[in-house]
């Protein structure tokens, strides 16, 4: 069906229609729409789950942990501060294969006080153990919602939901709500192979020494790497079931391109209309969205990148005395490999300040410019 | 019935024979914590699930892949036994078994400090799970440092005997009683009979229900393990540690009455906690003692 509906309730929909059976939330801005639907959801039986009104997005996280490990399929969602003081949890979520699906709204982190997008707060959890898809249209929000829990169910790894603060959570959409019967079919019920039930006695996550610690780890980080592929399959099944296929990144018009810009997030769709604009004039331009950035999809991002003669990566964070974060992972791509192009990193947009395609175009003109890769980040639209 | 008899019957043991509890645990010699955890499983029985945060029973129970109970355990993070046990209460519901009694099961660093907030939280919704406490007074599994479950006057490695610990210990019960939930025990290992009837009786009710357990702990208190029965049992009698219940929050109920209460300087003596204080410090212990113990009479009153 057919709706128009905000980025936040696209998550409520991804959530409910994945039946999810537990959700456990607090309050914060921008996020509290999707608990708000959800909350009515529950309440007028549209849903059949047990929804904990938690003291802090921490007791959250741990209730939604306690929920997954107990068999049940567990969603949370939160933003910035919150997702902050969820840290030692995320760590205890993927280190426990607890396969919880978080939305996450982009928001800057205070101070000073912003409810405005950037990415630093998903990103500040980058090595917690979660896989991150990062959505650019209400649509694919309520798309990777319903993917995220194949994914993570079949991995036992937890997922991670993100979308912009205001520019896609507050913003309203046309979007194609899935059919309850297919996803039904796409997405079967939640059956863990051990949990924690009586009738099966275990202890989880007891003192673990040496000689085991880092097997547990080994793991992860080997069923992470089955990820890109199960992300790519689960996409094209997605595809023959709702029409919509989803994959690690989306490359527009990157095939003859001897330009790309690599963006994220809902910059990367202003990205393709700079795109065009660039292509109206003449220039080869080409956009490389990333979509997922847990697990990076190293081969897809060099598949475009072997084939252009130069990049500007687009970030909307930064990691203070590195740079922009997929500057620096796009870096460890290409690092090592010939033919690569030289990449060139920009930082815009910090604190919800518009990313528009003039900056992109600025960017554009800019990289062509330079001979080569710099180490140093360029600021775009910062008053110096 | 005869004399003899009647002698019998007072002390028979009533506590059910079914263990859930075995050997290999890793707990120190006269550990009041493992007696209590034995305790309470009689009470509760195999259809039960716990979740422990860091405590000492998070190394009690035994390293992996070895576990010396036999229900099942989540081992949660320090400040979250109260909402992780809440998202199992969920979790097991949500898929359909309503039967088992989730237990969150921390040690007074993990109640008194760290995780309050969680416990309060979980209290205020009154979220249908067994909460305890078992208090040994005192960061005994980091190595013996102050909570805020230590007693006045008490040596702890962060209190030292130049500085030791000034202020009262946190009243939690008082605490949870403000939330009204359905109800509030304290318990002692010198008194399991006593404990396992309230586990008992905690088990069927439904909502939030919060024990307080005192469980002595020769490691901290510088005491002898031999002592550790002994010394719960006085300090139970000497009005230290009452015995009491409180339902929804009002209805207080002494469960062992004192007569008389013994002075509390012979069990601080047998602890090398308390060896530094002076005798104006011990009355100021007693004083203490003495007013809690009116204050939990007026309760009762009231």
């Amino acid at each position: 069906m057919r709706k128009v509906i905000m980025g936040n309730h696209a998550l409520s929909y991804g959530a409910m229609l994945a039946r999810s059976q537990v959700i456990s939330a607090y309050p914060i801005t921008p996020q509290t729409q999707v608990v708000e639907l959800l909350s009515e959801m529950c309440a007028d039986g549209t849903l059949d789950a047990q929804f904990i009104k938690v003291e802090s997005e921490h007791s959250a996280m741990a209730s939604c942990i306690g929920a997954s490990v107990a068999g049940a399929r567990a969603f949370t969602a939160t933003s910035a501060q919150g997702l902050a003081l969820m840290h030692e949890m995320l760590h205890w979520a993927a280190g426990g294969r607890h396969p919880i699906v978080m939305g996450n709204i982009n928001r800057a982190m205070a101070p000073g006080w912003s409810i405005w997008t950037d990415q630093n707060d998903s990103l500040s959890q980058r090595d917690t153990g979660w896989m991150q898809f990062y959505c650019s249209s209400n649509q694919e929000v309520v798309d990777t919602v319903i993917q995220a829990f194949k994914v993570a169910e079949t991995l036992m790894i937890p997922a991670m939901v993100i979308l912009d603060a205001f520019a896609l959570s507050h913003t309203y959409e046309v979007v194609d709500v899935p059919d309850q019967a297919l996803v039904d079919r796409y997405l079967p019920p939640f059956k863990p192979s051990i949990k924690l039930t009586p009738a099966d006695p275990r202890a989880f996550g007891g003192l673990t020494g040496a000689e085991h610690y880092m097997e547990l780890r080994y793991k992860l980080q080997k069923d992470m790497e089955k990820a890109p592929a199960l992300i790519e399959e689960t996409g094209r099944e997605f595809g023959k079931v709702f029409g919509r296929e989803l994959g690690l990144v989306d490359p527009y018009l990157c095939g003859d391109a001897e330009f790309v810009f690599v963006t994220s997030g809902t910059a990367g769709f202003t990205a393709r209309v700079a795109v065009d604009e660039l292509r109206a004039a003449g220039v080869k331009a080409g956009n490389l969205r990333i979509k997922v950035f847990r697990p990076f999809p190293f081969d897809r991002v060099r598949e475009v990148l072997g084939k252009v003669k130069k990049a500007a990566v687009v970030d909307r964070n930064c990691s203070y005395g590195a740079g922009g974060i997929f500057y620096q992972e796009v870096k460890s791509a290409v690092y090592g490999r010939p033919g690569m192009p030289p990449l060139i990193g920009y930082v815009a947009g910090l604190g919800g300040r518009d990313i528009t395609t003039a900056q992109f175009k600025e960017v554009a003109a800019d990289a062509m410019a330079k001979a080569k890769a710099e180490e140093e980040i360029v600021w775009i639209g910062v008053k110096k | 019935m005869s004399p003899e008899a009647k002698k019998e019957k007072k002390f028979a043991l009533t506590l059910p024979a079914e263990e859930l509890m075995a050997c290999g645990h890793l707990a120190c010699q006269g550990c009041g914590a493992t007696l209590a955890m034995r305790y309470m499983l009689k009470a509760l029985g195999q259809k039960t699930v716990l979740c422990i945060p860091a405590c000492c029973w998070a190394v009690i129970d035994g390293p992996y892949p070895y576990s010396s109970l036999d229900v099942p355990i989540y081992h949660c993070a320090f400040e979250t036994a109260a909402s992780t046990a809440t998202g199992v209460k969920a979790g097991l519901e949500a898929t359909g078994d309503t039967e088992t009694t989730v237990v969150a099961w921390a040690g007074d660093g993990g109640t008194f400090d760290i995780g309050i907030q969680a416990l309060s939280g979980a209290a205020e919704r009154n979220d249908d799970i067994i909460y305890v406490c078992y208090d040994n007074e005192a960061y005994m599994n980091t190595g013996i440092q102050r909570s805020s479950a230590t007693p006045y006057g008490a040596w702890t490695t962060t209190t030292p005997v130049k500085h030791f610990k000034n202020r009262p210990k946190k009243d939690i019960v008082a605490i949870l009683a403000a939330h009204r939930i359905p109800y509030i025990a304290t318990a002692s290992v010198s008194h399991p009979e006593d404990f396992v009837k309230k586990m008992k009786k905690a088990k069927d009710i439904r909502g939030t229900r919060f024990f307080h357990v005192y469980a002595p702990c020769p490691t901290g208190w510088k005491s002898r393990p031999e002592d550790t029965i002994k010394l719960a049992r006085m300090a139970v009698q000497n009005g230290y540690f009452p015995l009491y219940e409180i339902e929804d929050g009002e209805k207080t109920t002494v469960n062992l009455k004192l007569k008389e209460r013994k002075p509390v300087e012979d069990f601080l003596r047998l602890q090398g906690r308390f060896r530094h204080l002076k005798p104006a410090e011990v009355a100021a212990v007693q004083a203490e003692v003495d007013a809690r113990w009116e204050r939990l009479m007026r309760s009762c009153a009231g």
